[in-house]
């Protein structure tokens, strides 16, 4: 066939330079939202030297780390086409069974024993949500709305209402909470666990077949289907992983901070994870994400936070800068979807 | 029997209604090996429920099926695709934020690793996508690592037969395949077929453009409320008398109803 590029349809066209640096910088979200929060820690430096000192980068890793572990779960199940509104109350949950189970007041049992329950019983959450999901076909916000509210039940029933101390010993404390002279590089354990999380889960996004099939999920539910894939089990997977990660990340700060406040996480932390994954180029609408974009999403978020809190910027401001940037990279998402689809971009 | 065993699909008698709506009735027709076989017809007229039941998607209430001489009850879609029979909806089934090489592959995915470590074998998939593409003859497609979301029309109707075939796919039932496509374009997935019939491939089309049928089709059959109404090789028919026994029926039908409306009631 004889046919120049030039006379083939729209996305054959040659795009513009604006196009096409556009179309990169799209393509490479976590680039690009790598460059801002790089700007924003220069610019903050730059304003108050206090911003690079050690005990700030202490703060931001130790603000960074559950929320990034919620996140990197939240972005897989975003990714499927579905959310999970309660993984700040499985943050909760999670340190409350280790205390029933190893506290010496309580069942007294070895640590390892509490920990094992605390992530069986978060993955027996993510479980539950996912059948309910899939197989009881009810809208996952709906599912994990309802869920939200009976987990922090059975926390506040577990622990009676109160605030009391996590158990652990030093080992425990410096493998996953890390005492104050713990800190590798200056940043926390918990952080270097959310790092090495992160890194193993975006491998297992672009480079393994569930990865793949979880974009399919989202991207396409009924066609992913007509090709064989096992759209449910991709779902609940998704459900089971995010939850193992919140339950995780809720151990890990109870254990650095000692206690279990039961009403510790809840939705805040939840959407402050989904704004991060927003942020770094996840798709509300399913079938394309990254889990270091939304890892460095959650990083410009609290990079935000601490810089006004230096600079004395009110925290008033930060919730009106995080509404602009969700609704901003929402935009973006959905005209970038759009131009694409009509070809425009390259 | 010789000639039995030359059919790709036979098909006896087949019915199928949907509460009252009848959707076939008594449908029999032969679709040769290497045959490509036009199914045209109006909108309701059955066409979609014939394709359903050839991909094992739905049960014809009565009637037989054979696929290569022996009868099959196609079960199911799988049921179907192990004996050879795979369907390209106009959806297409592709994943529009994944790359044409993973959508080739998805779940069959090709794989390296260490025992239990498995990961996507990304150059090889590449590879073999690329060989297939071009075995096939799509010459516009750049690159396979191109989105599917920012191909054109019949690249991606292109890429989804392709996928069809390298699946192992015999008997392909194809869709509307020139729907909402340009000439150029159009012509590309024309050619398209013809390639597959040399190769061997037995196909049946749906489509609403009578031209193109008769242009890539060996055989035409009209299917009008359910009933083939027309069963003629291509060469003993033209786009005019296909048009005329469409509209034909579209007026008697009108004239229908307008008696009826005319008749007083009670």
């Amino acid at each position: 066939m004889a046919i120049s590029e030039g006379e083939l349809t729209a996305p054959e066209r040659r795009a513009g330079l604006g196009w096409r640096v556009t179309g990169a910088l799209v393509r490479r979200r976590e680039a690009s939202i790598f460059v801002v929060a790089v700007l924003l820690c220069i610019y903050f430096s730059l304003e108050n030297a206090a911003f690079y000192s050690t005990d700030n980068l202490k703060n931001i890793s130790e603000t960074m780390a559950p929320i990034a572990l919620i996140a990197a779960g939240q972005t897989m199940l975003l990714i499927c086409g579905e959310i999970d509104l309660a993984l700040g109350r499985v943050y909760a949950l999670a340190p409350a069974i280790v205390y029933v189970v190893s506290s010496e007041e309580q069942h007294g049992l070895p640590l390892w024993m509490g920990m094992t329950a605390a992530l069986l019983v978060s993955a027996a959450v993510g479980l539950t949500s996912g059948v309910i999901t899939t197989f009881l076909r009810v809208p996952s916000f709906i599912t994990t709305l309802g869920m939200l509210f009976l987990l922090n039940g059975i926390t506040l029933h577990l622990l009676s209402g109160t605030q009391v101390f996590m158990p652990g010993g030093d080992l425990f404390q410096n493998i996953f909470g890390s005492q104050p002279f713990e800190y590798f590089l200056y940043l926390n354990s918990e952080f270097w666990w959310a790092l090495g999380i992160v890194l193993a889960l975006q491998f297992v996004l672009i480079r393994t077949r569930w990865g793949l099939h979880t974009i399919a999920t989202g991207g396409n539910l009924i066609g992913a289907a007509e090709s064989g894939v096992n759209v449910r089990m991709v779902k609940i997977g998704n459900f089971v992983l995010a939850n193992v990660l919140a339950g995780f990340a809720g151990v890990m700060d109870s254990t650095r901070i000692t206690t279990i406040v039961p009403l510790q996480g809840g939705a805040d932390i939840m959407f402050l994870a989904v704004a991060g994954a927003v942020i770094g180029g996840t798709s509300l609408f399913g079938g394309q994400g990254s889990v270091i974009g939304a890892f460095i999403g959650v990083a410009v978020l609290v990079i935000l936070r601490t810089g006004f809190s230096i600079i004395g910027v009110s925290a008033f401001t930060f919730d009106l800068i995080i509404g602009i940037a969700i609704i901003a990279s929402m935009v973006v998402n959905v005209q970038v979807a759009r131009l694409r689809n009509l070809g425009r971009l390259q | 029997m010789s000639a039995e065993r030359n059919d790709a699909i036979r098909v006896e008698s087949l019915a199928k209604s949907f509460g009252a709506v009848t959707a076939l009735v008594d449908v029999s027709l032969r679709l040769r090996e290497g045959e490509c076989l036009g199914l045209i017809g109006d909108n309701g007229a059955g066409k979609s429920t014939l394709i359903k039941i050839l991909s094992g998607f739905q049960r014809p209430d009565a009637g037989r099926i054979f696929v290569n001489g022996e009868e099959a009850s196609l079960r199911s879609v799988d049921h179907a695709r192990s004996l050879g029979i795979d369907t390209v909806y106009q959806d297409l089934a592709l994943i529009p934020t994944l790359s044409v090489a993973h959508n080739m592959f998805l779940n069959r995915e090709l794989t390296a690793g260490i025992g239990p470590f498995r990961w996507l074998a990304n150059g090889e998939m590449r590879r073999r996508a690329r060989s297939y593409i071009d075995g096939i003859g799509i010459k516009t497609l750049r690159s396979v690592r191109s989105e599917v979301a920012m191909l054109s029309g019949g690249q991606r109707q292109a890429i989804a037969i392709a996928r069809s075939v390298h699946s192992g796919a015999r008997i392909l039932l194809l869709d509307e395949p020139l729907a909402a496509m340009g000439a150029k374009e159009g012509e590309m997935i024309l050619d398209l077929i013809r390639d597959l019939k040399e190769k061997g491939h037995s196909m049946i089309v749906v489509a609403h453009n009578y031209v193109h049928v008769l242009e890539v089709c060996d055989r035409v059959i009209l299917l009008q409320h359910g009933r083939i109404t027309l069963d003629r090789l291509s060469s003993e028919t033209t786009a005019e008398e296909l048009t005329e026994l469409v509209a034909r029926e579209y007026r008697r039908q009108r004239d229908g109803r307008r008696e009826q409306a005319d008749t007083p009631e009670g």
